[in-house]
């Protein structure tokens, strides 16, 4: 059970990623699978976050008294992934805008079918 | 001076100017701007490849912070070899874009069209010559990012929904890569790709985090290389995009992919680890067999030339990746060389499927009746290429599957030799299908007015057709730097 606690956090990232993942396969709605994508996404934010952690430490700011601190780079690392994130998202609901005045609906089904049909 | 900065210079030209093509906005100087961007990378790429062969590798520290702390720029056999595909394919296909309809149809954002195009050359130069695990990642979501957009410009909607879907999977990939380069950090606390692979036996290979990273890295990789059977995307994304850009990221995009699974299978993680203790090269090699024959038959029964040709290039991807699984020097050489013949090979037909699409505005094989009467050039340029693509002698194709065969056969395993042969066999059955309605069909009546394709367009097609004939003959580059690569590759683990 001590186990299951110290890894709380991963336990965290896996849940997150799964339903991210779940929602990006089994929802057709193409704003829903968006919301799927960033889900999954912020789980990989968590596991960054988390193995940054150093036991004890506090944030890395240089003063007196402070010795351990936690690890700063990953941190760094995932400020860059956010701005993909969001980049990537941008991206990808100017795209549903554009689907939408294409083909006036966002569910995959309708949009499937007038292709089919075309 | 300018000389020591060449690896930097060859990812940030176009990076500027891709900015500079947005702050010029019209339509001829950004197409101007564009074009220098792509030829002077081209041209710093040739330069490195003469470096890197008289020097050996090239290591450059972004900023003047030395690896493993800062990020470093690494020039090595495949490296170079990557940069030259890239910029190489770049270079040919810009000043196709010019007068492809593409920009009849932006029209006054023709700009943000070259900005886009530079963006996504930048990412996958970027992605080619890093030499830091996260700074890889962040190269390879540029070249996306863009590549999504460049897509998205296609003349049908159904070009829409291909973006859409190939950002789905896109990012699904790369946030699968960037799992992996979390885990690999974790475990040895590097983002430095040679320091990685340095620290990795101290982490010890049978750490489960180092495994996870493992299996996330190569399901990321092989949905960006589009492996079947993770290719969904990719046949709807080249099919419906404007033919400038399947011709390019055809060409490029997935070949980078296949060196980032290089890159990390063999260098960072090492032969011993992803061949040895885990069981890798089995499963490649039946997904690589698979992908040789069900794509080529689908690509069979498709009617829209573009698609046959996508279908075609996952069945490439197949033999890449079949060349990887045989884990030798010879394998290897198949695999990397066929990176850089199938990067002409594609390049040339997509861009004579473009002049086709500007003059009848369609790539249905129906519509294709009889058009060689109207377009020789074109078709003949097809042919050349279609040639290559089956591997027929004096062709760049023929070399890779030349030594993708004898790497199966040094390995004693003949029958895979004979399923390569089968494979090229059913390329033959569905380029066949496009031939005979060009060459023996009578041309429709509006067929009529059809003439040949303008030189612009037609220029491009046969230099990329020539060479490869010129591959096919004088190996001397393409296998001679290939070799270098591979013994690289397998002396690392």
């Amino acid at each position: 059970m001590a186990d299951f606690e110290g890894l709380y956090n991963y336990w965290i990232v896996i849940v997150l990623a799964m339903a991210g993942l779940y929602i990006v396969i089994a929802r057709g709605n193409l704003i829903k699978k968006l919301v799927g994508l960033n889900v999954f996404q912020a789980s990989v934010f968590v596991l960054y976050i988390s193995f940054s952690k150093v036991s004890g430490g506090t944030a890395p700011i240089l003063d007196k008294g402070i010795d351990v601190y936690s690890n700063p780079l990953p941190h760094v690392l995932i400020l860059t992934a956010i701005v993909v994130g969001v980049a990537t998202t941008a991206l990808g609901l100017a795209l549903v805008v554009r689907i939408r005045k294409e083909y006036g609906t966002i569910e995959e089904d309708d949009i499937h079918s007038q292709d089919e049909s075309m | 001076m300018l000389k020591a900065h060449l690896p930097a210079l060859v990812i940030i030209i176009p990076l500027i100017c891709a900015a500079l093509c947005v702050l010029l906005r019209r339509k001829d100087w950004a197409f101007t701007v564009a074009l220098l961007a792509t030829w002077a990378s081209f041209a710093g790429s040739c330069l490195l490849l003469v470096r890197a062969m008289n020097e050996g590798v090239i290591s450059y520290e972004m900023g003047g912070w030395p690896p493993p702390f800062g990020i470093e720029l690494r020039v090595d056999a495949l490296n170079v070899y990557l940069l030259i595909i890239v910029s190489g394919i770049g270079s040919v296909v810009a000043p196709y874009a010019r007068n492809s309809l593409l920009l009849e149809y932006v029209e006054d954002r023709a700009y943000m069209f070259y900005s886009a195009y530079l963006l996504c050359l930048c990412g996958l130069m970027g992605v080619s010559i890093t030499g830091d695990a996260f700074n890889l990642f962040v190269f390879l979501e540029i070249s996306s990012l863009s590549s999504y957009v460049l897509i998205a410009l296609g003349f049908d909607r159904r070009a829409l929904t291909a973006a859409y879907q190939y950002l789905v999977m896109g990012t699904i990939g790369a946030t699968f890569i960037v799992i992996a380069i979390g885990l690999l950090y974790q475990a040895t606390g590097s983002l430095n790709m040679v320091d990685i692979s340095e620290r990795l036996p101290k982490a010890g290979y049978g750490n489960t985090t180092v495994i996870a990273a493992f299996a996330f890295l190569v399901v990321g990789a092989a949905l960006k290389i589009a492996l079947f059977p993770l290719h969904q995307w990719l046949p709807n994304a080249y099919t419906h995009a404007p033919s400038t850009v399947s011709a390019f990221l055809a060409a490029t995009a997935t070949k980078v992919s296949v060196y980032i699974l290089l890159r990390f299978v063999f260098t960072v993680f090492g032969v011993r680890f992803s061949f040895e203790i885990l069981p890798t090269a089995t499963p490649f090699l039946i997904l690589a067999i698979l992908a040789m024959f069900l794509p080529s038959i689908v690509a069979c029964f498709q009617t829209n030339v573009k698609r046959v040709l996508a279908y075609s290039s996952v069945a490439q991807i197949g033999y890449m990746i079949l060349g990887l699984g045989l884990v030798s020097v010879a394998g290897l050489t198949a695999s990397i060389v066929h990176m850089f013949n199938h990067a002409l090979m594609k390049g040339a037909l997509f861009l004579v499927l473009g002049c086709i699409f500007y003059r009848i505005g369609s790539c249905h094989i129906d519509r294709m009746a009889g058009i060689a009467r109207r377009m020789p050039w074109t078709m003949a340029a097809f042919v050349g290429g279609g040639l290559s693509l089956i591997g027929i002698p004096l062709t760049a194709g023929f070399i890779s599957k030349w030594y993708l065969i004898l790497a199966a056969l040094d390995k004693g395993w003949w029958y895979l030799a004979v399923l390569i042969v089968i494979s090229s066999l059913i390329a033959i059955i569905y380029l066949w299908r496009v031939i005979e309605a060009a060459y023996f069909r009578e041309p429709p009546d509006d067929l009529k007015e059809v003439s040949e394709a303008p030189l612009n367009l037609l220029v491009p097609a046969w230099i990329l057709v020539l060479a490869n004939f010129y591959f096919g003959i004088d190996t001397s580059i393409s296998v001679g730097v290939a070799e270098m690569a591979a013994k690289a590759l397998m002396g690392a683990g």
